[in-house]
């Protein structure tokens, strides 16, 4: 019997020897859906040989809400809410998403001080999700201290997130041609100070992990994707980049402003769980540098586009003039008027290319809103990335996909 | 974009009808027979190696009834293409391009459960969110929001069945003037009194 | 003649040497301090939940830092995010697998009624299949608030008195409503 720790077992010959072997025990288990490290309600039917993985088969499907469904009774702006709650680690990103796919489809501008903010709002939430992807992928690989440092900063985001619209994480920040409300006075000191104190954290956290023995043994070479495998399996994100192909949305489609920001895109070599690992916590640096010039070069003006049709009036003519409050009643009540047509935008999500297909046939609702998710993507590769390996390696496995049954299953 | 939907028309022809450019997006109708070659040309000649999105829309109404979305993209030149099938209600397949891009797998699970769109090659054709034995296609235009009575998933221990959501008059506008909150959506453990009491209270 | 000191919640000192107490209190005491949840953390609202077990909010002051999965070793399911049929056969199953004495905390708008979602897939509140003790109203609640309702838990379960009466001289006035029914928590 050929010893497990020998990577080389793993060859599909030697694995075919094995199976011949008539003391090899086959067995069908199953994963989830209640599950400490299936990260939310996914279900994995795994068939085993002893301990190594020889089949899976993941079953989605347990968080499905109907999202597109409700879309379709819904006016633009009231759909605002549930597209916090796909990707519900970052919802600050998925409001800024949804905000400009419908600005796209309504040919909209917004004013740069708008653009700014968003930009401030997806990096907050890429901060904040990759610090809980790390914080969980290291709690399920064994380094439980990382989820506390990281939840504590989380727990900064949240603050700042709180200062911002009211609401910890489910925020709704955005509208379609603006936001919610300006920046509140206390949020840009509030941020800077986040910004001190995160990079220390960030550090510790690479101290406890990077050249961990245990966590690089538990993650090198474990889950290795190739580069072709991974466009053709269609994964986006900082798993494709992990990959070593080189596409950031940012950088290849700015939008909201992302092309007079200075950064760089962190791509991997060899696409495995350590890579996967390493391009995360490497995009948490660079987002701070983001925000760093986002907060020093913050443009004055107005925060959202000066359209009555579009953007709710404020209240003080609503209540005194006559066609504001008409432009009010239409926009709540049925909704902003979008023109006929179909688009597409896509928006560099933490979690991947998160787009949104808006079909429309005039009106205030959409005929057809399709929500293309990263993690539904992301998760197809699960039967690439784990067969072969042992049971143990699919914990590391799924923690380096991050993934969010929210966006997954809609 | 437009040297590539000119390829496109100089090898399918007629095959292929153009979609006004809306936004920046450019558009091409494929008809349905030929939507496997037709992507394998784009994937192998036209460097399209990425397949972003791919969903089902029902236009009820119209015929034909469903179409089929795919969007592609190429990384080497940056460009989206979108590409629209139609299919019809009473003959709703349409060939799978899982031997194209290997993502399309999950996604026409997905139209197929959510419209009961079939994908002919599709190496395993069921439902993906809804549970095996659902009855209905959520997404159809003629199923309602609520939804319909089914059976439940054929797991051990199933309370009750698929009941329709309470919906009163809309998504999520309640009605003047008509059943109350406890009515509405009476909760499991109000007694007959309490719901009799809060209905007095609401004067219903 | 007895003297008796009252030295905590139902708990007395006899003569200085001897403490007595109430069986059922000091059951009830013990197992409100260490009610080890079951996280059926299906959404959003986990994530509140995770929080709240987190450092800043920590729940482990209640006694309840052990999140266990396995149903067999938890005592209070405390269902948060929204479930949806598919998921609701398994939810029950898992309750069902608890061993008494058990509760349930709906946390959050879609675990207490369906919340946002009144769609085709969304079960409208999980108290269609199992008793819920406490709900707490929010999306997601606060951590705060999920602490409330686990401080109102466990009122709920010093209330409780599995043992009723043995012996008691005095007992301390039970709030009846924390008996009767479920409690709702206002959770922003």
């Amino acid at each position: 019997m050929p010893d497990l720790r020998d990577m080389a077992w793993i060859d599909s010959a030697a694995r075919a020897q094995a199976a011949a072997d008539p003391s090899a025990e086959r067995m069908v288990i199953n994963m989830g859906p209640q599950h400490p490290s299936t990260h939310g309600v996914l279900r994995i039917v795994l068939e085993l040989d002893g301990e190594e993985v020889i089949n899976v088969w993941p079953d989605i499907g347990y968080l499905h809400r109907g999202d597109e469904k409700i879309a379709e009774n819904m006016t633009y702006t009231q759909f605002i809410p549930y597209t916090d709650r796909l990707d519900y680690l970052a919802p600050l990103a998925n409001n800024v998403a949804y905000a400009l796919a419908v600005e796209k489809l309504l040919g909209v501008d917004v004013p740069r001080r708008c653009k700014y903010i968003r930009v401030i709002c997806c990096e907050l939430a890429r901060i904040s999700s990759h610090l809980l992807g790390i914080g969980c992928y290291a709690m399920d690989v064994g380094a439980t201290t990382v989820f506390f440092y990281a939840m504590r900063q989380r727990e900064l985001v949240h603050d700042l997130c709180e200062t911002l619209s009211g609401a910890r994480f489910t925020t709704a920040y955005t509208r379609i041609g603006g936001l919610m409300n300006d920046l509140p006075p206390e949020f840009l000191p509030l941020l800077q100070t986040f910004l001190k104190g995160l990079p220390a954290t960030v550090a510790e956290i690479d101290g406890l992990l990077t050249r961990n023995r245990i966590f690089v043994d538990r993650t090198k070479n474990i889950g290795v994707l190739s580069a072709a495998d991974a466009i053709d399996l269609g994964l986006t994100g900082p798993n494709l980049r992990a990959s070593g192909v080189e596409f950031d949305l940012r950088k290849a489609h700015p939008y909201s402003a992302y092309e007079e920001f200075d950064f760089e895109v962190p791509v991997g070599t060899v696409g495995d769980c350590y890579d996967r690992y390493l391009v995360r916590m490497e995009e948490i640096r660079q987002s701070i540098r983001i925000l760093h010039q986002a907060v020093e070069r913050l443009p004055d003006g107005p925060w959202h586009v000066d359209d009555p049709k579009i953007f709710l009036p404020r209240k003080e003519k609503v209540l005194t003039k006559m066609e504001e409050l008409i432009h009010q009643f239409m926009i709540v009540t049925e909704g902003l008027n979008a023109p006929p047509g179909e688009i597409y935008f896509s928006a560099e999500n933490p979690k991947g290319e998160l787009g949104f297909l808006i079909i429309s046939r005039g009106g205030g609702v959409p005929h057809r809103l399709k929500i293309r998710g990263p993690s539904f993507v992301n998760l197809q590769a699960l039967p690439k990335l784990c067969i072969g390996h042992m049971v143990s390696d699919m914990t590391a496995i799924l923690g380096s996909l991050d993934f969010v049954m929210g966006e997954c299953d809609r | 974009m437009h040297a590539t939907i000119e390829k496109l028309k100089a090898k399918f022809g007629a095959e292929i009808g153009e979609l006004p450019e809306f936004r920046g997006e450019f558009g091409v109708t494929v008809a349905r027979a030929k939507i496997l070659d037709v992507c394998r040309f784009l994937k192998t000649e036209c460097g399209f190696d990425m397949l972003t999105d791919l969903s089902g829309v029902d236009n009820l109404g119209a015929e034909p009834r469903f179409e089929v979305h795919y969007l592609l993209y190429s990384l080497t030149r940056r460009q989206h293409l979108r590409l629209v099938v139609g299919v019809p209600a009473d003959a709703a397949v349409v060939e799978s391009v899982v031997s194209v891009w290997s993502t399309a797998d999950w996604h026409e699970r997905e139209a197929f459960d959510m419209f009961g769109i079939s994908f002919r090659g599709h190496p395993n054709l069921t439902r993906i969110i809804m549970w095996e034995g659902y009855p209905h296609h959520p997404l159809r235009k003629d199923f309602p929001l609520a939804g319909l009575p089914a059976e439940l998933p054929a797991t051990a221990q199933n309370a009750g069945a698929v009941q329709p959501a309470p919906m009163e008059g809309g998504p999520f506008v309640a009605s003047i003037g008509t059943a109350g909150a406890t009515r509405r959506e009476p909760r499991v453990h109000d007694t007959a009194a309490e719901r009799d009491a809060t209905a007095q209270q609401e004067g219903i | 003649m007895k003297q008796l000191t009252p030295v905590a919640f139902d708990t007395r000192m006899e003569q200085r040497d001897v403490i007595v107490t109430r069986l059922d209190a000091a059951i009830d005491w013990i197992r409100k301090s260490s009610c080890w949840p079951q996280p059926m953390g299906l959404a959003c609202c986990a994530i509140e939940l995770m929080a709240s077990g987190a450092a800043r909010f920590d729940i482990a002051r209640f006694g309840a830092e052990v999140m266990r999965f396995s149903p067999r070793q938890s005592d209070v399911m405390i269902v948060a995010g929204t479930c949806t049929y598919k998921m609701a056969g398994i939810t029950r199953r898992i309750w069902e697998q608890m061993p008494s004495p058990k509760w349930c905390i709906a946390m959050g708008a879609c675990a207490s009624s369906g919340g946002m979602y009144r769609s085709y897939a969304v079960v409208q509140g999980v108290d269609n299949f199992l008793p819920v003790d406490v709900y707490i109203s929010g999306c997601p609640p606060r951590p705060e608030a999920l602490l409330e309702g686990f401080i109102t838990l466990q009122k709920k379960i010093m209330a409780s008195k599995q043992f009723g009466n043995l012996w008691s001289p005095d007992p301390a006035p039970v709030d009846e409503r924390l008996l009767k029914g479920p409690i709702v928590i206002r959770g922003e």
